[in-house]
């Protein structure tokens, strides 16, 4: 039995849903870039979801240069974070406050 | 699917040499003593000038790439040009910046590169997944750039933001894309516009997968409601690299936005159109009104950036407008980058040398009396300023004037008058800070020191291109006509 497309989108949408809405509210900054990385999975279950339903493989090679951005990304971020406890101690979003208005 | 040919290399020269220029950049690093560390930013100069050089003799092989997903047409040239001046006007401002904040090393540089490679592939891109990659690869070397002042907390701060929302609306960017490749079965915008050309081929959820695309490409270019990292970022990154930013990147997204939303998204007209028509007003408005609060330089000069780039989207919304008399408002939008390019990025090479050693001079108050002490320092920045706001003779005033003649010819009468009210506004917080310079007594607190000669060599270089615009605009607009001539 095969799984409709359309399941996957749902499912793609309900980790979209989780990643945008854990980058709105959650606070500490780790936390807020594993959500952006839910949003990227998201897109990449849409993508094979796509591809499979096209037949066509176009949505999987784009997948996977969306898997190495995200792991480049993971890196440049954490080595930010990093860089910024190392002056501020704090991960926190609330408390990186120098520069407003 | 056509194999790879010798063509397909030469039809993508600029970046490569860009990119091998920044990988030797990069290797050598670790084998150059501190003291020569100059040497590296020299090699990336003629790197960057070879670029230019592959640029111009490219012109003769232009076509599509490597199975269509790049094109090489005077589209991409006339922004390969731009990038690479913004590239190299913001490496004569950073040499001595570098030293003075004891941060000169040789990665600035590679990064610089590599920053300049993406947005050069973003603006050949005709292909949704290159796009991406052009995309990714300049915005993660600037959000290093943003944060290369390690020690400086709000340098971490700056570079922090930029990364998170940068993530954040590229992931908005990519889950439009996914739709869009759902909903078409192609991301080569070429085969995406014949097949949303076709009648009755319109998918329902067309409009969901625009607007995700558009907020991720509105916020590199700084529009409203997307704006609220700029401000933070452009005050916090180093000077030189918020130069850099302010252009190179947001001319890069603008390029993209012309060819994927009045190229290949064209037949989705009424929405794009609204969407460029809103946030045009919403960010001239909502920049010039910020700016006027502003007492720090660079906070100013980035609200600044973000009215020039609603400028930018009326010129956008005309040319979306006037449906197949489209050229005019592309071409208008080309000449605005051009001139914006020169005037931004020597501005902030100016205020990072004023700001002096960890930056801590960029109030406007800072550069009180300034014109009594360095008279030529003070006369390059007011006319920079100057240009800014959109004076006659420069190369600010025929920019306007081409968006706002567009415009009209587009029949977009009230959005011409916001826009015109708007640059009348902007000229009370430009012109702040030149009565602090020359109206008020007192020692400035801002760098004295006579300039270096690469950064003064760079502002000589973009002063003259901004009067020259400002004088003889008439062969640059030929240009500026011809480049956006393959567009729809």
């Amino acid at each position: 039995m095969t799984i409709p497309p359309h399941w996957y989108l749902a499912l793609g949408t309900g980790l979209f849903t989780v990643g945008v809405v854990g980058v709105l509210t959650r606070r500490n900054v780790i936390v807020i870039l594993m959500s952006i990385e839910l949003i990227l999975n998201a897109v990449n279950i849409n993508l094979v979801a796509f591809s499979r339903m096209f037949h066509s493989v176009d949505g999987q090679v784009f997948a996977i240069f969306v898997i190495t951005d995200a792991a480049a990304e993971a890196a440049i971020g954490l080595g930010l974070i990093i860089a910024l406890f190392r002056n501020k101690e704090t991960v926190n979003a609330d408390e990186i406050d120098l520069l407003k208005w | 699917m056509t194999p790879v040919q010798a063509l397909d290399f030469i039809r993508v020269l600029p970046e490569i040499v860009l990119a091998s220029c920044a990988i030797l950049v990069m290797v050598a690093e670790p084998f150059v003593s501190a003291r020569h560390t100059a040497a590296l930013a020299w090699v990336s100069l003629i790197g960057i000038v070879a670029a230019g050089a592959g640029n111009a003799w490219m012109r003769r092989f232009s076509g599509p790439a490597f199975g269509g997903s790049i094109a090489a047409d005077p589209f991409a040239s006339y922004f390969v040009y731009l990038l690479l001046l913004a590239a190299a006007l913001t490496l004569l401002g950073s040499v001595r910046y570098l030293e003075t904040n004891q941060v000169h090393h040789g990665e600035f540089y590679a990064l610089l590169l590599l920053g300049t490679t993406g947005a050069c592939l973003m603006v050949a891109a005709t292909e949704l997944i290159m796009i991406f990659i052009g995309l990714e690869i300049s915005s993660i070397s600037t959000y290093i750039l943003a944060g290369f002042r390690r020690a400086d907390k709000r340098s971490n701060e700056a570079c922090l933001k930029y990364f998170l929302l940068g993530s954040f609306a590229t992931a908005f960017l990519l889950y439009g894309i996914a739709f869009i490749y759902g909903l078409t079965g192609t991301t080569n915008l070429v085969q995406l516009s014949e097949k949303l050309s076709a009648p009755g081929a319109r998918p329902p959820l067309l409009w969901i997968a625009l607007i995700l695309a558009f907020v991720g490409l509105g916020f590199k270019v700084s529009t409203v409601p997307f704006h609220i990292w700029t401000p933070d970022v452009y005050q916090g990154a180093p000077a030189p690299v918020t130069a850099f930013l302010s252009v190179a990147p947001k001319a890069a997204a603008f390029a993209v936005i012309l060819r994927v939303f009045l190229g290949g998204l064209a037949s989705a007209g009424a929405l794009v159109f609204w969407l460029l028509w809103i946030s045009a007003l919403l960010t001239m408005c909502l920049g010039n009104l910020a700016a006027l609060w502003q007492t720090n330089i660079k906070r100013l000069l980035a609200y600044s950036a973000i009215a020039h780039a609603g400028y930018v989207l009326v010129g956008m919304a005309a040319a979306k407008a006037a449906g197949p008399e489209a050229g005019e408002g592309i071409a208008s939008v080309l000449f605005y980058l051009a001139a914006y390019a020169l005037m931004n990025v020597a501005a902030f090479i100016l205020v990072a040398h004023l700001a002096g050693a960890g930056e801590r001079y960029q109030e406007a108050d800072d550069c009180t009396g300034l014109a009594y002490q360095r008279p030529g320092v003070a006369a390059c920045l007011t006319l920079l300023l100057v240009s800014l706001s959109g004076f006659p003779a420069t190369a600010g005033f025929f920019a306007k004037f081409y968006v706002f003649r567009a415009a009209i010819h587009a029949h977009l009468i009230g959005l011409t008058l916001v826009a015109v009210l708007n640059s009348v506004v902007a000229v009370y917080y430009y012109l702040r800070v030149v009565v602090a310079m020359y109206m008020r007594e007192g020692n400035p607190r801002a760098s004295a020191s006579p300039l270096p000669w690469p950064l003064g060599a760079a502002l000589a270089l973009s002063l003259v291109g901004i009067f020259y615009l400002g004088l003889f605009p008439t062969p640059f607009v030929r240009l500026a006509n011809l480049a956006a001539s393959p567009l729809p």
